[in-house]
């Protein structure tokens, strides 16, 4: 491989691992801040993916036996609105979001007041019933074959062979843009609310916060983000088949990242999905037998057993807010 | 939070009222099928699926009642077990010639028989080693519920990940005879393995109900599910208690994992993940910590799963005993069984 090749391969890979900081900065805003032990990111993602799939592809060609009735066609009908710049992109990342916030609240308002580990099996169960619902449901997404000719964002502007550059700087925007924004949210007295929940929810009770309703709000915010995660990946691979959020890449990875990186810290959650990626992605140059999936899936849960062991506060650990002021 | 229930034993409550609503319910299924209104034969199936889930989630509910956290690892304890089943019957017992098919009515021979005890203690070790390594640690750190489950799902993760880079992550067939069904009336067809299935699960809850009520560890392990500091305050050595938990619980989910390969005659590194929806709704239907609670969920979760492929698509089946579970947490989040909030 040349050093063209491997600049080219190094940006198709931050690609993916800036998709995944996305997605770990929404767990962060659940597990990280909040406390809420959700283990169904990949419904989120698959919500978002769907979604931002569905509003953009062109409606389906009967010529081609496909069973799905929906096809928004979004950049069609845009076009008039079109000076260049992909507007509808904006249209369909927002869409990705507030569906998967849209979804999250029914899911919330059932889970939200459960304890810990009651709310990580509910949430799993969620992901996988709405795995099943696009894989069985033909109607509605084309069931296992899943959705194609997902447009590409400002596919016109470079040559395919480039596309990759363009896209890691729309994927690094959106990732600054959020992690401003949930910095900010985090930093806000409604963040230091979320904080207090995790650390003690009985007190931030008796301080007079509504428990309840702060912990909605931040799971509708971390699904809102993992949503645009989802929208972000449809436009990067450009196909989405139930396939794609099998609980391993969509669920488990994120999580080794978040933990690694260091949970409570968002410099650490983007970090952390850098790090475990760079990783992922470096065992696959490795000799033998060590390069295959299986091993990878085993090295991810013992990381995550390992890191919570030997060193709870991941890579980076939570800033201290109050006390960092002293020496 | 209501404090007249707490002081009565859930022990005593089985002896009253749930028996009865098990009739209950078996009387409505029985008149539901002779209306025909539901097919009997997918009540069989579903009281088969049913013992499978129950016999594992017995040990999940021990875990979870003794040690407070949600195992996730429970239904990856089931595929390994599983899977060296698989081996054992196809690498050494095949080499010195043992037929692992064809004993009596039964798809599979006698060598399983000879497996079976060898894989619940190896199960059993590794639960209580994985306890020492891991559990062990967060527990004496102080660690929360969630931090448990968490490090139970990493566990999972590698447990899956073994499993997958030794067998390779297609279906494995399990070695077996077709044999012929039992014809019963009401166009009810029984495999005998079913008939094996059941027998296995009873004899292995009826044992279990003897040790927790004839023997001192059982007694011991009922108080330290019940209020664990009373139970360290009363002497009980609440360390061993908690070994004797994981051994049983991986003994019970070594079992089930290979009356359910002996059932769907294929191995998948996903099967027992994907079994964990059905086992947690069985054991927060029955009340945590209660296995009678689990062996009714367990046969709730299977019944109404079989059933239910009557109108809806059978690949909805988690789904069925996930809206079960939401409908529990929602009305009644003690379970049937359970008192404690």
């Amino acid at each position: 491989m040349d050093i063209f090749g491997l600049i080219d391969y190094t940006v198709g890979w931050a690609v993916v691992a800036g998709i995944y900081a996305v997605f770990s900065l929404g767990l962060n805003v659940h597990w990280g801040f909040t406390g809420l032990f959700n283990i169904g990111i990949a419904g989120f993602f698959a919500i978002g993916a769907y979604t931002s799939a569905l509003i953009t592809t062109p409606p389906p060609k009967e010529a081609l036996f496909e069973d799905f009735i929906f096809g928004g066609n979004l950049p069609e009908y845009l076009g008039f609105l079109n000076f260049g710049i992909d507007l509808w992109f904006l249209l369909a990342i927002l869409a990705a979001a507030a569906m998967a916030g849209i979804i999250a609240i029914p899911i919330g308002l059932v889970t939200i007041r459960l304890k810990g580990d009651y709310l990580a099996i509910t949430t799993l169960g969620v992901a996988e019933a709405i795995r099943l619902i696009f894989l069985n449901e033909k109607w509605l997404a084309n069931g296992s074959r899943g959705l194609y000719n997902i447009p590409k964002f400002l596919g016109d502007v470079v040559t395919p062979a480039n596309y990759n550059y363009l896209y890691l700087i729309v994927v690094l925007i959106v990732l600054g843009f959020l992690y401003v924004m949930v910095t900010r949210a985090i930093n806000s007295p409604w963040g230091r609310v979320l904080k207090s929940i995790r650390e003690d929810e009985m007190t931030a009770q008796a301080n007079g916060k509504n428990v309840l309703n702060f912990k909605l709000q931040a799971f509708i915010f971390g699904a809102a983000i993992m949503g645009i995660g989802g929208a972000l990946y449809a436009h990067n691979i450009r196909f989405v088949s139930p396939i794609s959020f099998d609980p391993l890449y969509a669920t488990f990875v994120i999580w080794a990242m978040l933990m690694v990186g260091g949970s409570g810290n968002n410099k650490g959650a983007i970090l952390g999905a850098f790090v475990v990626w760079g990783i992922w992605a470096g065992t696959g140059f490795l000799p033998g037998f060590i390069a295959s999936p299986s091993i990878r899936l085993f090295m991810i849960g013992l990381l995550i057993v390992v890191v919570i062991l030997l060193r709870p506060d991941g890579i980076m650990g939570e800033e201290r807010k109050i006390s960092q002021k002293i020496p | 939070m209501k404090q007249t229930e707490n002081t009565k034993s859930f022990w005593n409550l089985i002896k009253l009222t749930p028996v009865h609503y098990v009739l209950l319910v078996a009387l409505v299924i029985i008149i539901l099928s002779l209306l025909s209104v539901i097919k009997l034969e997918l009540v069989i199936n579903g009281l088969v699926m049913g013992s499978i889930i129950a016999m594992a989630s017995m040990g999940l509910t021990l875990v979870y009642g003794n040690l407070k956290f949600a195992h996730m690892a429970h239904g990856d304890f089931m595929t390994l077990s599983a899977y060296i089943v698989l081996f054992i019957l196809t690498v050494p017992f095949h080499y010195i010639g043992m037929r692992s098919t064809g004993l009596g009515p039964f798809t599979f021979g006698y060598p399983l028989l000879i497996a079976i005890p060898f894989v619940v203690l190896v199960t059993a070790s590794i639960a209580i080693g994985l306890d020492r390594i891991i559990y062990r640690r967060l527990r004496n750190r102080g660690s929360n519920s969630v931090i448990l489950a968490m490090c139970s799902l990493g566990v999972a993760i590698a447990g899956r990940g073994i499993v997958q880079t030794i067998w390779g992550g297609d279906i494995e067939q399990f070695p077996r005879l077709s044999k012929l069904y039992y014809q019963l009336p009401m166009d009810v067809r029984i495999p005998p393995d079913a008939i094996f299935i059941a027998g296995v699960v009873l004899i292995s809850t009826f044992s279990l109900h003897l040790f927790l009520t004839r023997t001192k560890m059982g007694k011991a392990m009922r108080a330290t599910a019940d209020n664990t500091e009373l139970a360290k305050v009363t002497g009980i050595n609440t360390e061993l208690v908690i070994r004797w938990t994981w051994a049983l619980s991986g003994g019970f989910a070594a079992i089930a994992g290979v009356l359910l390969a002996v059932f769907q005659a294929q191995l998948l590194p996903s099967m027992g993940w994907s079994f964990l929806i059905p086992l947690f709704a069985a054991v927060i239907l029955g009340g945590i910590g209660n296995p009678y609670g689990a062996v009714i969920g367990a046969m709730i979760v299977g019944i109404s799963g079989e059933v239910s492929t009557q109108w809806i698509n059978p690949t909805y089946k988690p789904v069925i005993a996930f809206a079960i579970l939401i409908i529990m947490l929602l009305l009644r989040p003690q379970g049937i069984l359970g008192t404690r909030d």
